[in-house]
């Protein structure tokens, strides 16, 4: 018997550790002969807690939002009884969730405990480090990678074969193999699932790209945000090193890699490739003018290969399956899976990896299980603040990179926001400028200054207090901020803008023109109301109002005294009859 | 107006001196010392030992890792991480992510900023809380999400928030009471 509980840093933010305790206690106090293990996340961020019963004939049971409470129900019918708590038990709409996905790059993630080397190599790790170093030539290698179509996972979408070959015959000793993991993008998760979930498929990407371009040292650039990826990294390391995996002479081939972890201090623009070098070498993050690249003059001046946490997860799975596998999986020009990590107003959020190809669609009703509250779809958000909002119109487009760009998002690194009615598209525009703006790194002065004029535009049509002019203004200012940058934060910020202004147009002058937010979610351009039929008179509105902002007296309904309303929308958070409603 | 105008806007004047004991710096600078590329760890692990980044530590680190103050300064006050004033007692850091924003992150910051009586980026009189806006902190499932002290909380409303504040508050009178 086994019990696995998911412990991936969503899985510990809804209870994993209260749970995994929960289930050491139960097994103590019933003293029982019961394995309890740690897996990462699987990706159901949605019914975390999971806990998974493994049963002596390996039959799984899933459980889903696990509490204490429900690990004791577990342990009294389940594990001891034999009778499974279907109530508790994943059902079948949810086994939907993950039955309609393909996992190349997630195939471990959430299956195998990544503190333990050992079930990785149960599940085939390592074989494929071993396959290239004594089978395969350095340039069989890349040939094998280059017949996968495996392109960058990190949102530009460059052919990974070709930054391998260029790498590999750039003159300059030594060369250098980097992991980029400064997943930046605000609402995505993908590569912090890979490091956290399977480590050890990243260190083995890394180490089959190293014997490809003849480097041997790497290091992986991750967020300091992401102490649980670092921690299971450096676990990772250690294991990989002890086995041979790692270090001098690996499997007695004479080829020797070893890898380090750099931590980055919170600073999206490392994100680029050349600015993460800076950043490697302890100076600020600041792009530089591209050529010479990173396979020409990387990290300390020499030859550099950068790759993304998911690009290197699906090498070692093309080495053991061959590329001509891969590449029957996806589109002519995309091939493979993508993963994204869709979040936002959608029913089932969490971890998705789908072919390429398939439409957003699907992504979003079939697997994400359509709009919470079965509210009206507005847009899905693509590439974070370097991409751009597309309309519910274009939904049957597929996730290709060349499709994606199409609509004037991009495919980015994964991150799929999923949003309804309720919000507001100028808002959307003003939120990641207001990211953009904060994170110019100061380098190119239409990035620095312009892309601040254009947040002061949306905030002041978010006011309310909009001109008729100043969606030319914000073109004009768009394009320059585009022509005018070095880097890709710069040339790609004003996306965000740009899409919703083509898509959304009309929201904006409702901004502009009847001072309305469509939305209603625009602070100032919104009031809070009381319905007199719906009302009550609880008084619990006024007693939680915290401007005290609130009249009326028991058999009177409430009203809102507006000139000191801070539109905080307690009133209407706690309102048991539904009476507050927004204007 | 330029940075060196008046005394106002001088780092002087802004971080002011506080005694530190640099001694607890020496671990790390022994496996450090003359690296400068080694940097950004190294201001880590001195923001790991003293809370925040002193004034003192950084000339410290500037000279014992050979690069110019200048340069510490710069590195340190680009990237997000770093702090160069002490934090209270609880760091609240609310998640401003694009899921949290979109199930109203704003509306949790506000509601903290009214409850704790401080902006954004402040810390309370009595040193107890710090908040924070932060990009993301990943749990996007569970938005709008709130960290303090290294435990996340979920789906949060602004009544939620307030609630969650006032029984840390709680315990830390009672704690005073024993």
């Amino acid at each position: 018997m086994k019990v696995i509980v998911g412990l991936g840093s969503c899985g510990i933010a809804a209870g994993g550790n209260k749970v995994l305790q929960a289930v050491e206690d139960e097994v103590k106090k019933r003293n029982l002969d019961v394995e309890v293990k740690k897996a990462g996340c699987i990706g159901m961020c949605y019914l975390e807690p999971l806990v998974e019963v493994v049963d002596d004939e390996g039959k799984s049971t899933m459980y889903v939002k696990v509490t204490p409470e429900i690990v004791r129900d577990i342990f009294e019918n389940h594990i001891e009884k034999g009778m499974v708590v279907s109530e508790h038990a994943l059902s079948a709409e949810d086994r939907s969730y993950i039955e309609g996905q393909l996992r190349i790059a997630l195939r471990n993630c959430g299956k195998i405990d990544p503190e333990c080397i050992d079930e990785y190599i149960e599940k085939g790790g390592y074989k494929a480090l071993e396959k290239a170093i004594k089978e395969m030539t350095p340039e069989r290698v890349i040939e094998e990678i280059k017949i996968s179509g495996l392109r960058g996972r990190g949102g530009a979408g460059f052919p990974t074969w070709f930054k391998w070959n260029a790498t590999r015959t750039a003159p300059g000793t030594p060369k250098y193999v980097v992991c980029n993991a400064d997943e930046g993008d605000p609402g995505a998760f993908m590569d912090r699932s890979v490091l956290e979930g399977d480590p050890h498929s990243v260190l083995e990407g890394m180490a089959i790209a190293a014997y490809a371009i003849g480097a041997e040292a790497g290091y992986i650039y991750v967020r300091a945000e992401y102490p649980l990826a670092i921690k299971r990294l450096e676990i990772a390391i250690a294991q990989a090193r002890e086995r041979g995996f790692l270090g001098k002479n690996i499997m007695g081939t004479g080829f020797s890699f070893d890898i380090n972890i750099k931590a980055g201090a919170g600073a999206f623009v490392c994100g680029e490739e050349t600015a993460l070098i800076a950043s490697l070498e302890g100076e600020r993050g600041m792009p530089r003018l591209k050529p010479p690249f990173p396979a020409q003059k990387g990290y300390m001046g020499k030859p550099t290969n950068i790759n993304n946490v998911e690009t290197f997860a699906n090498v070692p799975w093309i080495i053991q399956n061959g590329g001509q596998a891969f590449a029957s999986v996806g589109t002519e020009k995309s091939k493979g899976t993508k993963v994204f990590a869709l979040a936002g107003k959608v029913k089932r959020g969490g971890l998705v990896e789908v072919p390429m190809g398939v439409p957003l669609r699907e992504v979003i009703f079939s697997i994400g299980g359509g709009i919470i509250g079965d509210r009206k779809i507005k847009a899905v958000q693509l590439g974070g603040p370097s991409g751009g909002c597309i309309p519910e119109s274009l939904l049957d487009t597929p996730v290709d990179y060349e499709s994606i760009v199409k609509t004037g998002a991009i495919m980015g690194s994964g991150g799929m926001i999923v949003m309804d009615e309720t919000t507001c598209m100028v808002d959307m525009a003003r939120f990641f400028l207001d990211f953009t703006q904060k994170e110019s790194c100061g380098k190119c002065t239409h990035c620095r200054i312009g892309t601040k004029r254009m947040l002061e535009i949306l905030e002041r049509i978010c006011q309310g207090e909009g001109k008729e002019e100043d969606l030319e203004i914000l073109e004009e200012l768009a394009m320059n901020v585009k022509e005018g940058s070095l880097c890709g934060l710069g040339q790609t910020a004003p996306n965000p803008v740009l899409t919703t202004l083509k898509y959304f147009r009309h929201e904006y002058e409702a901004h502009i023109r009847d001072r309305k937010c469509p939305a209603k979610q625009c602070k100032a351009l919104i009031t809070y109301r009381i319905d007199p039929a719906k009302c009550k008179s609880c008084g619990l509105c006024a007693r939680k109002c915290p401007v005290n902002t609130i009249k009326g007296s028991k058999g009177q309904p409430y009203e809102i005294i507006q000139e000191n309303c801070t539109k905080c929308g307690t009133c209407m958070e706690v309102c048991r009859f539904g009476a507050v409603f927004v204007e | 107006m330029g940075c060196c105008e008046g005394k106002e806007s001088g780092l002087e004047a802004r971080f002011p001196d506080e005694e530190v004991d640099l001694a607890l710096l020496e671990g790390v600078l022994e496996k450090y010392r003359g690296n400068p590329s080694s940097l950004i760890t190294v201001l880590q692990k001195a923001q790991d030992i003293y809370g925040y980044l002193p004034r003192k530590v950084l000339y410290h680190i500037a000279r014992e890792i050979r690069v110019k103050p200048a340069k510490v300064f710069g590195v340190a006050t680009f990237y997000a991480q770093f702090r160069l004033r002490p934090i209270g007692k609880h760091l609240i850091m609310v998640c401003h992510g694009t899921a949290c924003h979109v199930n109203g992150a704003e509306l949790i910051t506000s509601a903290l900023c009214d409850e704790l009586k401080i902006n954004e980026g402040e810390t309370t009189k009595d040193g107890l809380f710090t908040l924070q806006n932060v990009a993301c902190l990943g749990c996007c499932s569970l938005a709008p999400v709130m960290m303090i002290d290294g435990e996340a909380y979920g789906k949060l409303t602004p009544d939620k928030a307030r609630s969650i504040i006032r029984e840390i508050l709680k315990k830390e009178t009672e704690k005073e009471g024993v």
